[in-house]
């Protein structure tokens, strides 16, 4: 599928390709008691779900950018990100670059 | 035979269950959003529905990448709402009617939708959130339910026609039902917002007035857009849209607004909720 929306990554087959097993293991999520061994072996964990390189270091780093990159889905993401007790307007700031509070900030000037 | 009593259309934005669970409902920042939903329950209490068809997106309970159905349709006795990974407090079972949807089910077939059916389903917030929207306050609930999950996760979506034409088979189904029923036909997600990407916090206000606006009159306007100009316009959660479309194709000819709330922002979402009565 065409990519021409900027700053939109099309979750489409080859990104769900790609994202496999990275979505797979954060899916897992959905069940606390993943959630805790994450938590307690991280490398373990990762290793079990079969991420590669790009992957682990996108998990290493908490990036979201780079989880999208390397194929990750936000609704399978926004699991790993539960695990920290961060909410969609942390992730939404972390990829905007922007503090929390200025992205809360601008989607309250959105309904101006 | 089963007689649609209306069509409700709301946002399912998972902060609404942690708010639910924290009674924040007065709270100056949520008031506006839950304040919308009074009258709704005055209409439901006027029109007592026996049955809700559900039309929502999963996002990543029960259906995962490994088998992703473009639609799919539970044929449960029950479905249950389970931990999507923060935590919130899950709510008490909702009751199926396992012999209206496997008419629904033979009726779609016939008509060339081939569906997935579910005899065990788990369901998330986008189905969830809005029945507690609905008849809040816990406790069992006043209707029994049919979900039809439609795919928001993984491109190539099911465009805004087919989703129309979805819904149209759906209402024909309902009306050719034999029991004595009252349906009430829900539509759930949206309107605009995007989590991922560069680009998260989008939000489009005139896009959102107008589909507010065009659903009630002229509902098949909406049916011309793409997948990816619903992006573009809604962003990419946005095209959550297509559920409200599927809803609205369930009520047949003119219908009137009972009543529309709108609000920016709840999370990264602008909230849209309506009620659409069948001209009588």
């Amino acid at each position: 599928m065409q990519q021409t929306i900027p700053g939109t990554t099309m979750f489409d087959g080859a990104q769900a390709q790609k994202g496999y097993a990275l979505n797979k293991m954060c899916y897992s999520f959905n069940a606390a008691e993943n959630r805790e061994a994450f938590v307690r072996d991280e490398d373990a964990y990762c290793a079990k779900y079969g991420l590669n390189d790009e992957q682990r270091a996108a998990i290493r780093h908490r990036n979201v950018l780079e989880l999208i990159a390397a194929g990750g889905n936000i609704y399978y993401l926004a699991k790993f990100a539960g695990i920290f007790g961060l909410d969609v307007q942390d992730v939404g700031a972390q990829q905007t670059g922007m503090t929390k509070d200025a992205f809360k900030a601008m989607l309250v000037e959105a309904g101006r | 035979m089963a007689r649609i009593v209306g069509a409700v259309t709301t946002s399912h934005i998972p902060a609404i269950g942690r708010a639910i669970a924290k009674n924040l409902q007065d709270d100056p920042y949520w008031q506006p959003f839950f304040g919308g939903f009074a009258r709704v329950h005055e209409w439901l209490a006027q029109v007592k529905p026996d049955v809700a068809v559900v039309a929502y997106n999963d996002h990543g309970l029960n259906f995962f990448l490994d088998k992703m159905p473009t639609f799919a349709i539970g044929a449960a006795a029950e479905y249950r709402n389970a931990d999507e990974g923060w935590g919130i407090p899950t709510l008490t079972p909702f009751r199926g009617i396992p012999d209206l949807s496997w008419h629904l089910i033979e009726s779609l077939v016939a008509a060339e939708f081939d569906v997935t059916t579910c005899q065990e389903m788990l369901v998330d917030h986008g189905f969830s959130l809005p029945m507690a929207l609905l008849w809040p306050g816990g406790g069992d609930w006043p209707v029994r339910v049919v979900p039809v999950s439609v795919n928001t996760v993984q491109h190539p979506l099911p465009t805004p026609a087919r989703c129309w034409k979805l819904g149209r088979a759906l209402g024909r189904a309902l009306a050719a039902y034999d029991e004595d029923l009252s349906v009430v036909v829900i539509g759930t997600g949206g309107l605009s917002h995007q989590l991922d990407g560069k680009r998260a916090g989008f939000i489009n206000k005139a896009f959102d007035e107008m589909c507010m606006e065009r659903i009630v009159g002229d509902p098949e306007s909406l049916t011309r857009y793409t997948i990816p100009q619903l992006v573009e316009q809604a962003g990419a959660q946005g095209v959550e849209l297509v559920n409200w479309i599927v809803a609205r194709g369930m009520l047949e000819g003119e219908v009137a607004r009972v009543h529309a709330n709108y609000h920016i922002p709840i999370s990264n979402t602008a909230a849209g909720l309506m009620v659409l009565e069948p001209r009588r």
